[in-house]
């Protein structure tokens, strides 16, 4: 009895062990995608315009799409400086893309085989993390800003709104150094690409003054359930949110935004470039794009969606804002930089009591 | 003799999985990034001591904690039927059927504001917000979370006590607290003991159950943030873990100790 036990048990194991190898050794077209969370349409709508992005062109094209999700530009980096992960398509923000970039992490794509690059608007293009377009290929722009909750809260109308004792544990910060320190930068006045030490530091005492709830994707919950009232966060997830809560606001301080691109591009030891390129023109596409841009909410850079978008959405002030001068974009720091505010990121977010 | 052969495979896998990787913290925690050996990295160990000391508090209080709750539970479930047994068995073990994440953002949903315990909490006039992004909330995930280490190898141990032995002390006089004090304490020991380990040392390198709960950073998330960036350092990384596992194999070798000796004391 015991035996067949044994017999049976070893049978399990070595089909487990032969079946997934087999599914691999297949010869069929894959293609890994690593995205943010919230970030792709996967939902169908009654009109047709929304639908499961990733499922259509898996049928269309017959290539299996391998879909994961980072949490902030930082893991992204750090998974692929590890090693040990395959991503063939990747959306880093402006100035992780160009940090990607100058550490040669990236590869060109072949334009000649996205053709619906042609939809970019200008404006995206010949951008400083890539002055002769040829790593990347923008998906979505946008700004941050305050979400807060007008009933909770009545109105703010500037970063320092966010230091307050009066909601406690229920005020939301970036929980990731670069756009966190860009919160307490902005409140203090000071460039979000600053390189001065001191600056940086002040930043930082800022951030310790305050207990903030430090959360990146559990904003989707915190906030529209009304258990979080205030929160730094990015415009196109406030229109998210705001169809779930009709009392949320979205606030540009006076003193300034971060204004960011995020982009797709092609990690260098892709295994899969052929396909990648073929998966950004799809994206790019105007239905796909109309269906990313109604489900995600964030700001187009294509030409062929913004026409096809409704007017409520394309004259909408938090999505499509007039852009200040003041507002600016984050630039990839130098090394001791970045290491100056890790070390900092540490001391604040283990003494957050 | 028996043949040594068949411990070959383990061996290598102890080898590339256990040796391999210890070696390789071990190798980081004393060189830079130009491999040339250094300090340096010790220096971050220092820096980061309140949070060591948060650390372990957090995970001496939830071993406690856990071991009050654990071994009461234990001896009632042995006192149990078979059948009553299995199934408590089971519900102990079912949470950790679902994953450890999970888990936790179940937590948070209960004890965030305006969650479901603090709205309770509210309305039987306790305030709100009082359990949230605080300590207890941690010691709450923890306990939850590592208390099934505690109670299946003591209750383990304690089922496998001899009935003959009890009855023995029984027929000689013994009352209930001193077949407990005298017996069963005893007996139950080793279980006691594998559970302390077992729940302390995971407890004191957890991580995520600090940021989601209690709002701040535990010696795992600082560990984990030297290798997520904004610049990756995993030198520093790897001299914090190997403190870190320092100081718990000290923990262990002084559990251990007091174990043999209690063993010597029963012989």
């Amino acid at each position: 009895m015991k035996k067949i036990f044994s017999l049976v048990f070893v049978a399990i194991f070595l089909v487990g062990l032969v079946f997934p190898l087999g599914s691999c050794s297949g010869n069929k077209e894959t293609l890994t995608v690593c995205n943010w969370g919230e970030y792709i349409c996967d939902e169908d709508s009654e009109d047709g315009k929304m639908f499961d992005v990733i499922k259509r062109f898996e049928k269309e094209t017959g290539i299996d799409v391998k879909y994961v999700t980072a949490e902030t530009n930082e893991t992204l980096y750090a998974n692929m400086k590890a090693g040990g992960v395959n991503y063939d398509v990747i959306f880093p923000s402006d100035y992780m893309a160009q940090k990607m970039i100058n550490e040669n992490m990236i590869a060109k794509i072949n334009f000649e085989n996205v053709p619906n690059y042609s939809n970019v608007m200008d404006d995206f293009k010949d951008m400083y993390y890539d002055p002769a377009n040829e790593y990347t290929v923008p998906y979505f722009w946008g700004t941050t800003g305050i979400i807060v909750n007008t009933e909770v809260c009545g109105s703010v109308d500037s970063w320092d709104d966010m230091w307050t004792d009066a909601y406690p544990n229920r005020v939301l910060m970036f929980n990731n150094p670069r756009d966190a320190f860009a919160v307490a930068l902005l409140k203090l006045g000071y460039s979000l690409n600053t390189t001065d030490e001191a600056q940086i530091r002040e930043a930082g005492e800022e951030l310790k003054k305050m207990k903030f709830n430090y959360v990146m994707d559990e904003f989707f919950d915190l906030i529209p359930s009304g258990s979080a009232v205030m929160a730094a966060y990015y415009a196109g997830d406030f229109i998210t949110v705001s169809e779930d809560n009709d009392k949320l606001e979205f606030v540009r301080p006076e003193s300034g935004v971060n204004l960011f691109n995020d982009v797709m591009c092609i990690p260098a030891d892709a295994k899969n470039k052929e396909n990648a390129e073929k998966f950004i023109n799809y994206m790019l596409s105007a239905e796909v794009g109309l269906a990313n841009t109604l489900y995600v909410g964030y700001s187009t850079p294509n030409k062929a969606v913004l026409e096809l978008l409704p007017e409520e959405i394309k004259n909408d002030p938090v999505a499509y804002p007039e852009i200040d001068e003041k507002w600016e974009r984050f630039e990839a720091l130098p090394n001791d930089i970045n290491d100056l505010m890790r070390d900092l990121w540490v001391e604040i977010k283990s003494s957050n009591k | 003799m028996r043949s040594k052969k068949p411990f070959y495979p383990y061996t290598l896998w102890m080898a590339i999985f256990v040796i391999v990787p210890l070696a390789m913290v071990l190798w980081y925690s004393f060189t830079d990034n130009n491999n040339s050996f250094t300090l340096e990295n010790f220096k971050y160990v220092g820096d980061n001591l309140s949070t060591y000391l948060d650390s372990l508090k957090i995970a001496l209080i939830s071993t406690v904690v856990c071991l009050v709750v654990a071994y009461p539970f234990s001896y009632i479930m042995c006192k149990c039927k078979v059948s009553t047994q299995r199934m408590l068995n089971t519900l102990v073990m079912l949470p950790m059927w679902m994953n450890f994440i999970l888990r936790i953002c179940a937590w948070v949903m209960i004890l965030r504001p305006q969650g479901i315990l603090d709205n309770l909490l509210g309305v039987l006039g306790f305030g709100n917000n009082t359990i949230y992004h605080s300590e207890t909330a941690i010691i709450i995930g923890v306990v939850y979370n590592f208390l099934p280490f505690m109670i299946l190898p003591i209750y383990t141990t304690m089922a496998k006590i001899d009935k003959s032995l009890i009855e023995a002390g029984e027929d000689l006089g013994c009352n209930g607290f001193k077949v407990l004090k005298k017996i069963i304490f005893p007996l139950s020991l080793p279980g006691v003991i594998t559970g302390i380990t077992m729940v302390f040392v995971p407890a004191a390198s957890t991580i995520v159950i600090g940021e989601r709960l209690g709002g701040y950073s535990l010696l795992g998330d600082v560990i984990d943030s030297y290798y997520k960036g904004p610049s990756v350092d995993m030198h520093i990384g790897s001299a914090m873990s190997l403190v870190l596992m320092i100081i718990i194999l000290i923990s262990i070798a002084v559990m251990n100790h007091f174990d043999n000796g209690e063993d010597l004391a029963v012989v």
